[in-house]
């Protein structure tokens, strides 16, 4: 805890990866832990001690939460989320709430209205988003151990991004409750660490069945120590062919067609696939996404919690605290959302679009008769430098087009470190079958087994090697 | 309830939306409790006041209230339905959003498609169609505070925020506010016989709110206004028989209808156009994301239909048929379950049905019609009114006397046997107890006595009179007689 909270102090400053710092707390509660681990014997639970980092759109009672919105500024939950009820149950240590795009709308945390954070590899580039906060603190060796929240991509493309494992795990696997809402059908919370045995460790923390979620799935969970080490002779994994087209950078299409190379060498068996209709997930995601947020954001009124512009007449007042309490992003998906859903334009748009997410579900599941995992590129490029895509909402959109069909579909996907180019990290995606989260993680894993991208540390951030915990992740 | 036309020729035609707050331990999404008369913001948590993050959870209770009620006015019950959401803003909605059923071809509501039958004038069924059943849940309560701790300021409280409501929308089957109040009130019964809901509309249980338009007998349907803020059965009826008068008054003039809401104020008696600009509101329905599609399968459907106990309609019928009661009575005492129940008690213990009825239409009701009150707000059981109608059986009281007990058994709770014996309404037979009045009688009219003595019978009906009157008109006269030709006879 003493050298991760050394790191914090030094690097902090310049990377901004935290909205909220709890680390007094935090160094408190580790000394309780010591005492703990001097007695011999005694059963730990899973994450004893461990600091982790939480994305500021996770309720945490007694601590702000703030989804990265002026809005919400100086809110203060009375409430857990049940992640961070069960992350607590399990002995880990809350080391602050990172920074993340205002309501987890972004791709560069540049949305946040409390100033972006910096990737750790570069500080002129963009850590990716929404969770760009929590992916720079594993990577700056600040915490092992962050939790994000993913609707089109926001754990996957900043742990990309940033040289770090990145998790979403199949739609219901994780409780949404106590997570500020973006899009209630595409939300899923997931960790972000160092190793994917890491990630598979916090993984089975956090999931399963909650009362307090009725979109959570009543399924089983493995043994997932069990079947980490299961290698993946006999696999089949399948490429699309649309997914290595126009936009791919080529530097992207090397590393992640070598790491593909390497699963066949490890005994994995490479197939053609196709998944045509993503090539229409952006404008059905932002269709569905945006529609969901335009009423998951009507709550924030000024009337019970949160900012409120005083003014003469209620619509005044909601008007200007809304105007003055949302960024601009916010406001156009809202904007956005609100047409998606008005008389006369629902059919076109909305349904519209919810019968191309039932196409694309189709289409993996079709996939998944001749693949047992499919294996993308995390993100058509490496991290872009700050303002670039800032302009042009629609490029910056394009950020996630490897990313978004896997959560239209409720898939489990991770993103893994597999080769660097000009200096930059590039990710990995594999994606599984529906509650079939234990395969993807087990295949990330023999290739993370295989490879050494993961033991690349930014330069600066301390000793390579020294963030890895829990049951047992490769050491370089 | 024939169908009837207004005075000047127009058809008045009528469709309710009832709102019904279900029976329920809990809200409609959380766990917290719906007890009714909690102090203010007492029973709320992050679901209920639509905190960040928080998710609704479907309460399984409410999910079968709405079923049996589905059930019992013989709807097609859904086996799949969805949760929608109304987008709208007021602060009374913390989410800014209600959830909702809304009826769109791919998710239905709960139930649709089903009748309710109401006892005709003659005893004959006329069926009232019902459009659809669904659950929802309530806003938060707004109050304008005038004084108190904010004067000027509006506040919350969201103690019923998120507490479960039905909604039950009738086809425009109704053609007169006597017809839509009988209505209500047998919709009312049958809520309480299937114990779902109390049926209080004072607490706000149960809310009704009428569309009415008027038209040419057979022509098309007129433009409608939609009546809200009717508090009781009562006012049901007066408030559309206003409107209707209203609405006949315009169309007379040659003037339209406007298509408004309109708030009756009982008061004044009169309805008021609501401040309120009417609009066009877009509510962009769409399905609620954090649920998932509620699903009946056809054997718990089924099972709900099997389990439903006897409902008001029926048990109408049998009143008529097994106990002979007049269509009039037997409408009556089904009415509500309160009066049901009371009344195949009180027969259960006195099994003349049809006394028992004519004193629970007649009497009983007089008496709480002109206090205002309820069956179940006054402290009488079915044992109380078994008792007195055996005393007048047994002859211990006599039927005016029986009426003289009456109010005071329904105000005290008193067993009517206690009543006459300390009361006195009964009648003195006890020859000693009458033997020390006539005694007394006797020595304070010593020249009347030595008349009777003599042989005068007028003198004879003095002292009868004296001690009727020492008595309060219960001595037992046969007794007397006996007693005085004792002590008189020379």
């Amino acid at each position: 805890m003493g050298a991760a909270l050394d790191r914090v102090t030094r690097l902090e400053p310049a990377l901004h990866a935290f909205l909220h710092l709890t680390a007094d707390e935090a160094r408190q509660e580790a000394r309780g832990w010591d005492g703990r681990y001097a007695r011999k014997g005694s059963a730990l639970p899973p994450l004893a001690g461990l600091p982790v980092a939480l994305k500021d759109n996770l309720c945490t009672r007694g601590l702000p939460t703030t989804a990265g919105s002026r809005i919400l500024e100086g809110w203060i939950p009375p409430y857990d989320a049940t992640v961070v009820e069960r992350l607590r149950a399990a002995g880990a240590i809350i080391l602050g709430k990172t920074n993340l795009d205002e309501f987890a709308m972004g791709s560069s945390t540049e949305n946040s209205a409390f100033g972006p954070t910096r990737n750790p590899w570069d500080p002129t580039r963009v850590p990716g988003g929404s969770s760009g906060g929590s992916a720079a603190a594993v990577a700056a060796g600040f915490v092992p151990l962050a939790l994000g929240s993913d609707t089109g991509g926001s754990i996957r493309q900043p742990a990309g991004f940033c040289g770090v494992v990145g998790f979403k795990p199949t739609y219901g696997r994780v409780s949404r409750y106590g997570l500020i809402a973006f899009a209630s059908s595409l939300d899923q919370i997931g960790p972000i660490t160092r190793t994917v045995a890491d990630a598979a460790l916090l993984f089975g923390v956090l999931a399963g069945r909650d009362a307090l979620d009725s979109t959570t799935a009543d399924a089983p969970m493995p043994d997932l120590s069990a079947v980490l080490n299961g290698g993946v002779r006999g696999l089949r994994i399948g490429l699309p062919r649309e997914a290595f087209g126009e936009g791919l950078r080529d530097e992207v299409r090397g590393a992640v067609t070598a790491a593909a190379e390497t699963l066949r060498d490890l005994g994995a068996t490479l197939v053609d696939i196709a998944l045509p209709a993503i090539a229409y997930a952006l404008p059905t995601y932002y269709l569905i996404a945006t529609s969901e947020a335009s009423t998951n954001l009507a709550r924030y009124d000024g009337v019970q919690y949160g900012l409120r512009v005083p003014a003469a007449g209620l619509y005044e007042m909601y008007t200007q605290t809304r105007a003055q309490g949302f960024g601009a992003e916010v406001k156009r998906r809202i904007m956005l959302g609100t047409y998606a859903l008005s008389a006369g334009y629902y059919e076109g748009f909305f349904l519209k679009a919810q019968r191309v997410r039932t196409r694309i579900r189709q289409e993996f599941e079709a996939a998944f008769a001749s693949a047992d995992l499919v294996l993308m590129p995390t993100s058509p490029t490496v991290a872009f430098p700050f303002g670039e895509k800032t302009a042009d909402p629609l490029q910056m959109y394009l950020a996630d087009v490897y990313t978004i069909p896997v959560n239209l579909a409720g898939l489990p996907g991770v993103s893994i470190p597999c080769g660097l180019a000009g200096g930059l990290p590039v990710g990995l995606q594999l994606i599984g079958r529906a509650l079939d989260d234990e395969t993807v993680l087990r295949a990330a894993h023999a290739y993370e087994r295989a490879t050494e991208w993961h033991t690349y540390r930014p330069r600066g951030t301390g000793e390579p090697g020294t963030g890895n915990v829990g049951t047992g992740g490769a050491q370089r | 309830m024939t169908p009837r036309a207004a005075p000047s020729g127009y058809e008045i035609v009528i469709g309710l939306e009832i709102h019904v707050q279900l029976r329920t331990q809990s809200k409609m999404f959380c766990a917290c409790p719906t007890t009714f008369g909690a102090p203010p913001n007492t029973q709320t948590c992050p679901v209920c006041l639509g905190l960040p993050g928080s998710l609704p959870v479907l309460n399984a209770r409410a999910v079968e209230l709405g079923l049996r009620t589905a059930a019992a006015l013989e709807c097609q019950i859904h086996t799949r339905s969805r949760f929608h959401r109304k987008n709208y803003y007021y602060p009374d909605l913390p989410k800014n959003y209600q959830i909702t059923q809304y009826e769109y071809k791919v998710h239905p509501p709960l139930a649709t498609q089903g009748g309710l039958d109401l006892p005709g004038e003659q005893g004959e069924a006329r069926r009232v169609h019902i459009r659809r059943v669904h659950l929802e849940e309530d806003t938060a309560r707004l109050v304008h505070a005038e004084t108190g701790v904010a004067p000027g300021h509006s506040l919350i409280d969201f103690n019923r925020a998120v507490v479960p409501l039905m909604e039950v929308v009738t086809e425009p089957d109704l053609r007169s506010p006597s017809g839509a109040r009988l209505f209500l009130g047998r919709l009312r019964a049958l809520l309480q016989a299937i114990e779902v809901s109390t049926g209080r509309m004072e607490e706000g249980s149960l809310r009704c709110d009428a569309n009415i338009s008027l038209r040419s007998p057979g022509g098309a349907l007129g433009v409608r206004t939609e009546v809200k803020n009717m508090n009781s059965l009562r006012s049901v009826e007066r408030a559309l028989a206003y409107e209707a008068a209203r609405q006949q008054a315009i169309l007379e003039r040659g003037d339209p209808v406007g298509q408004e809401t309109r708030h009756w104020d009982e008061r004044r008696a009169v309805t008021f156009a609501s401040r309120t600009k009417e609009e066009a509101q877009d509510y962009r329905y769409f399905p609620e994301p954090d649920l998932v599609p509620l699903v009946v399968s056809e054997g718990a459907a089924a099972e709900i239909r099997a389990s439903l106990p006897e409902l008001p309609e029926a048990r109408r019928r049998r009143y008529v048929d097994a106990y002979g009661l007049p269509a009039h009575d037997a409408a009556l005492m089904t009415s509500s379950q309160a009066m049901a129940a009371f009344f195949e008690e009180t027969v259960r213990r006195h099994p003349h049905p049809r006394t028992v009825s004519n004193w629970l239409v007649g009497d009983v009701a007089g008496h709480l019609n002109s206090e205002g009150r309820e069956l179940e707000d006054v402290p009488v059981t079915p044992a109380h009114l078994a008792e007195l109608l055996d005393l007048v059986d047994e002859g211990t009281v006599s039927g005016r006397t029986a009426k003289e007990i009456l109010p005071e058994m329904l105000h005290s709770g008193r067993m009517p046997r206690e009543i006459v014996a300390s009361g006195g309404l009964g009648q003195i037979s006890d020859p000693g107890e009458l033997t020390a009045v006539i005694e007394a009688v006797l020595a304070a009219h010593p020249g009347p006595a030595a008349e009777v003595r003599g042989g005068k019978s007028a003198a004879l009906t003095f002292i009868m009179g004296q001690i009727m009157k020492h008595t309060r008109g219960r001595a037992n006269p046969e007794v007397v007689g006996r007693l005085l030709r004792e002590h008189l006879t020379p």
